[in-house]
């Protein structure tokens, strides 16, 4: 019995030592070269310059900018003269809301999503339904639970308060005499019925307004940018082998959740890149909303609506060839792996922005660590994630270093 | 007896515990397993029956992640006849992981001299990926697969 108890002491030494040997080795926050690839790859200095919009001419006109911010904040764009893109994108809170479900002039089945840094992405919406960032901008206007307006109340707004601004950009604006204060294709059957009387000309004039509309608005938002936070900065000073500062050093625990993060935990598979995201979309078992009573099929219905989209890559009120298209053209359209997909978000400034996922089902970012360590499965659709039997240290590791991604 | 008690339940736990500890061991490996060791990433094969041999030409050294790309993907019969009148179909994705490529490539042009434009290639994240082209032409159909280490 004696010599059990020694055998089990001396295999808890060596137990102990690995464990020590392990956390010394941490301490030291020496990277592999793999890993310090890794690093640099998620640094916001490897981002790379703003891409161009081939499909918006007037993405880097500055006039186009500054008639785009305007829009942005101004609730004469609204149904109900209330609602303007800042109500949900409100620019203090990094461009989102902080609620469940966003809500204008109606309830929406979705979070507000950031804006910083999206004119790097290939797709918009939690869904992608969208290909560029003025084709998103378009379909709240005339969504029936956020702006609730409609296109032809858009060109006389425009007529009457940003004509010069308007016409400085993108040249005369068209005659609106006679056109109803109301009509669009949209969801109001009045106004649908008055859009259908329009001839079809001059439906292609107004329409041609409204993207205009839009590629103001995209002027404007593709100049938020993102801001280096202390991670970044952790990373320059490891990569450039200078000792780190104030702003620069990252606690244990947060270099043991950064190592968590591109490591065992696996979420650099999908949050890779200086905006750590894929850009791409996954089922990852997200529980459905109790707030939402339709059913939500996430991309699978998402890319149909991209290739059929109104202001599409392709579409004539689009500026690209349809090379420039290449995202819309080589899309996946079908498969499980579509079902109940969802977009990866960036997870710089993430701690700001709960409540999380794309409906605000989790209410704070441990409980995000907890849904992909317990990996459940999903509603329908199949999840891709698989358990991760994190401790509850680890998990809190991984918290701490998401918060390393935050300006504050 | 309360000591041998004692004891014996410490000594249960110990076995408990190291138990744990490889269980955990264990699905950390099955989970974030490495690739096979012997993978072949040669940027030229031979088809899976011997018909082709296919080489593929990324627009870089480094192929990245996260952008779209086109390759050219150059066919020959066994004997080292270009093959140009062919129909090609992409396909792929990560093994390991269990889903397929994001986009949808395909051949768009057939550049003479064996040679093929594939466009829509893109690769959301880093690990073992596999592409496989299947090739059908007048010396039969047969697919070819690359794995890439990204």
């Amino acid at each position: 019995m004696r010599a059990t108890r020694l055998m089990l002491k001396l295999a808890a030494c060596a137990a102990l030592a690995t464990v020590l040997v392990a956390a010394l080795a941490g301490r030291r926050e020496q990277w592999t070269a793999k890993e310090r690839e890794m690093l640099k790859s998620l640094s916001l200095a490897s981002l790379g310059p703003l891409p161009a919009d081939p499909s918006n001419r007037f993405a880097d006109d500055a006039r186009a900018a500054a008639l785009g911010e305007r829009l942005f904040s101004d609730a004469r764009l609204s149904g109900n003269g209330k609602v303007s893109c800042a109500t949900c994108h409100v620019p203090q809170r990094d461009f989102q809301d902080g609620t469940p479900l966003a809500h204008g002039v109606g309830t929406t089945g979705r979070r507000t999503m950031p804006i910083a840094g999206t004119a790097h992405g290939a797709w918009f919406f939690w869904d992608g339904r969208t290909d560029s960032q003025w084709s998103q901008a378009l379909g709240p206007l005339e969504s029936a639970v956020e702006h609730g307006g409609s296109r032809t109340q858009y060109a006389h707004t425009i007529a009457a308060h940003y004509r010069a601004d308007y016409e400085a950009v993108f040249g005369p604006l068209p005659s609106l005499a006679g056109l109803p204060a109301q009509a669009g294709p949209v969801a109001d059957t009045a106004w649908r019925a008055a859009w259908t009387r329009i001839p079809a000309a001059r439906q292609g004039e107004i329409t041609r307004v409204y993207a205009n509309i839009g590629k103001a608005i995209a002027a404007f938002e593709r100049r938020v940018g993102l801001v280096p936070t202390r991670f970044d900065r952790y990373v320059d000073a490891e990569l450039a082998g200078r000792s780190h500062d104030g702003t620069s050093s990252l606690s244990d625990d947060e270099v043991a959740g950064l190592k968590l993060f591109v490591g065992k935990a696996n979420c650099v598979n999908c949050h890779n890149g200086a905006r750590l995201t894929d850009d791409h979309f996954h089922n990852t078992g997200v529980p459905a909303s109790s707030l939402v009573a339709t059913v939500d099929s996430g991309r699978s219905v998402g890319v149909r609506q991209a290739l059929a989209a109104e202001f599409a890559c392709t579409s004539k009120y689009s500026d690209a060839t349809p090379d420039d298209c290449a995202e819309l053209r080589f899309a996946t359209t079908e498969g499980e792996e579509l079902v109940r997909a969802y977009k990866t978000p960036s997870l710089r400034g993430v701690a700001e922005r709960a409540p999380y996922m794309h409906a605000g089902q989790i209410a704070t970012l441990a409980g995000v660590i907890q849904h992909y360590d317990r990996a459940p499965k999903a509603p329908f659709g199949h999840s891709e994630l698989k358990p991760l039997e994190l401790s509850e240290e680890e998990r809190r590791q991984i918290e701490g270093f998401l918060r390393t991604l935050s300006v504050k | 007896m309360r000591s041998t008690i004692s004891r014996s339940a410490r000594t249960r736990a110990w076995l408990v515990a190291a138990a744990v500890v490889a269980s955990s061991l264990f699905s950390a490996c099955m989970l974030f397993a490495k690739p096979p060791a012997d993978l072949d990433y040669s940027r030229t094969r031979t088809s899976e029956s011997g018909r082709y041999r296919a080489t593929i030409k990324p627009e870089g050294d480094s192929i990245p992640t996260g952008k779209l790309q086109r390759w050219t993907l150059h066919l020959e019969t066994a004997n080292g006849t270009a093959v140009d009148a062919c129909e090609v179909t992409v396909d792929g994705g990560m093994p390991q992981h269990g889903h397929g490529l994001p986009t949808k490539p395909r051949v768009t042009r057939h550049l003479g001299n064996g040679d093929h434009l594939v466009e829509g290639m893109k690769f959301n994240m880093g690990g073992w990926w596999v592409v496989k082209f299947r090739v059908a032409s007048s010396a039969g159909a047969d697919s070819v697969v690359f794995n890439l280490s990204l």
